[in-house]
């Protein structure tokens, strides 16, 4: 496993977020996280990049206990506005973390053009990023986390503040990413039809404070196509699946887990 | 071009034509405390040209220059400790502020009394009154940059060097312009005073020697020279601010454009286009 969750679990003083979270990513899988709102997905992808300590239980990333920021995770942020640095051009956003990991200025160059180009940016290295659309704007993000090479690609809803087109566009570019670079991505969102679009399985948690409800195996041929797929009656019925799941995990549903909410 | 000759003569003919009406309403003037234009302009070109310029121009800009560098300097680096630092911030806050409150021409018989008369002193006073806006500005601007940010440069892994001046310094800096643009006009008035409490040389000396020697169109050439510095100062000032800040400014604009369109082109073609933005930006600098 590259990246293993075992009863995870965070509590704000005496408020639970995440109650007992445990499931597993093979490397080189594709993986979604989807949940009902305010589920506690910020709180659990803060735990996996070791920007907050969970409260008990352990996440590991390719062997290692995560208590820092792993050198072999990047993450992409959702609002892209506010991690890329507007004073910075795109190239010397992509550059600033490579800096920091002791390559020669060559390498640096080379590994930031490669990901420039794998996003299509090869050609807008030279603007800053308030120059670009949102869409474009991800791309650099996403581009910033290739250059550093990571195993692991955390992703925050990425692609929630962009319009339908560019997300689909998105959508198929992270997939093309993943195939070339070989890379395993996790991926949280609310959007379950993007989650059965992408993922190779599906983590589908429950309300706060969180469990994980069930993971569902997306059985849909690798080669994954906007329209195809989408129309295909298998996805509708993943679709169907996951959605379920959430749906009966919204608050005000007869639900299972131990919540201490006065009713 | 012609938008913006249009725009310039919009900006030009107001104060052209107070210039021209002074000249003219003043030419037949015989009075001592209000000579005329021309017998003004006559005496700033004697005396800046070039006889004092060496004797009081330079010494008054440098000490403005040393003052305005050490608060520069110092209001920096304590603005960005404090606002990194929450609990000394607080710590500090209310010596901030009763210095900040506190009249700085008042620390002139003070200052005179442990420098002298000599440059020090003026350097002292130009540098301990411009250092609090810096300071404070720093202090703000450093703790509002975003959270974001940090977990960013947290989770990429940059070295504390590279948070500081790569992140925090950048994110701060268009708080930090508005406090070095509040310092400006204060060094301005404190380089005057000082002058004139306890100088023997500089503009502000000048000024008040000339009138207490009646020499009337020296201290009128005076205070047009020290007018004409200040917006010079002011100009410099937006200038670098301009380029120091254009993404700031460029961020701004595109933001507050209706639609988010791309407005970057393909490598080459963009490089002439911010030419012309730096351009034509030189020419709107005197808002």
């Amino acid at each position: 496993m590259m990246l293993e969750v075992t009863n995870l679990a965070k509590s704000y003083g005496d408020v639970p977020a995440i109650a007992d979270l445990t499931f597993g990513v093979a490397a080189q899988e594709f993986v979604c996280i989807v949940g009902p709102s305010g589920c506690g997905k910020t709180t659990l992808l803060k735990c996996l990049s070791g920007l907050l300590e969970p409260s008990r239980g352990t996440a590991v990333l390719d062997g290692t206990t995560v208590d820092g920021p792993p050198e072999t995770l990047a993450l992409v942020f959702q609002e892209y506005s506010r991690s890329l640095l507007p004073w910075k051009t795109v190239l010397d956003n992509v550059l600033l973390p490579l800096r920091a990991k002791g390559l020669d200025k060559a390498e640096q160059r080379r590994l930031a053009m490669e990901s420039l180009a794998e996003v299509g940016l090869a050609d807008f290295t030279h603007a800053y990023p308030w120059q670009l659309s949102g869409g474009m704007q991800q791309r650099v993000a996403i581009a910033r986390a290739l250059a550093y090479q990571p195993k692991v690609l955390l992703m925050d809803e990425p692609f929630a503040s962009v319009d339908a087109q560019t997300r689909a566009e998105l959508e198929d570019l992270i997939l093309k990413v993943r195939r070339h670079f070989g890379i395993t991505v996790v991926l949280v969102t609310h959007d379950i039809d993007e989650a059965v679009y992408l993922a190779d399985r599906v983590v589908v948690l429950t309300k706060r404070p969180t469990k994980v409800a069930e993971v569902i195996d997306i059985d849909l041929p690798d080669d994954r196509d906007q329209v195809t797929t989408r129309e295909s009656p298998e996805f509708a019925h993943l679709r169907g699946q996951v959605a379920r799941l959430i749906v009966g995990a919204q608050p005000g549903d007869a639900d299972t887990t131990n919540v201490g909410v006065a009713s | 071009m012609r938008q913006r000759l249009s725009n310039l003569a919009l900006e030009l003919w107001l104060p052209v034509a107070l210039v021209v009406g002074w000249w003219l309403l003043s030419d037949t003037s015989t009075s001592t405390y209000f000579p005329s234009l021309r017998t003004i302009m006559a005496t700033f070109v004697d005396t800046w040209m070039f006889t004092r310029f060496g004797s009081d121009v330079i010494p008054s800009m440098a000490r403005f220059a040393y003052g305005l560098g050490i608060a520069l300097v110092i209001g920096i680096t304590i603005g960005t400790v404090l606002g990194l630092v929450p609990t000394l911030r607080r710590a500090f806050d209310p010596i901030l502020d009763f210095f900040r409150a506190l009249p700085k021409p008042a620390l002139l018989p003070l200052a005179i009394v442990v420098f002298g008369v000599g440059d020090g002193m003026k350097i002292f006073i130009i540098a301990f009154g411009t250092v609090w806006p810096i300071l404070l500005n720093t202090t703000d601007g450093v703790r509002g940059v975003d959270p974001m940010l940090h977990d960013m440069a947290r989770v990429f892994g940059l070295t504390r060097w590279q948070r500081l001046w790569q992140i925090i310094l950048p994110a701060a800096s268009p708080q930090m312009f508005v406090g070095i643009r509040l310092s400006l006009s204060i060094g301005l008035i404190l380089m005057v005073v000082s002058e004139m409490v306890a100088s023997t040389n500089g503009l502000g000396f000048f000024v008040l020697l000339s009138q207490q020697t009646f020499a009337i169109p020296q201290m009128w050439a005076g205070i047009l020279l020290l007018g004409i510095i200040g917006y010079a100062v002011n100009l410099v000032f937006l200038m670098v601010e301009r380029r120091v800040l254009r993404w700031h400014i460029g961020r701004r604009a595109a933001a507050s454009g209706d639609d988010h369109q791309p407005t970057a082109k393909p490598k080459g073609r963009l490089r002439r286009a911010r030419v012309v933005t730096a351009l034509s930006s030189v020419f709107r600098t005197n808002a």
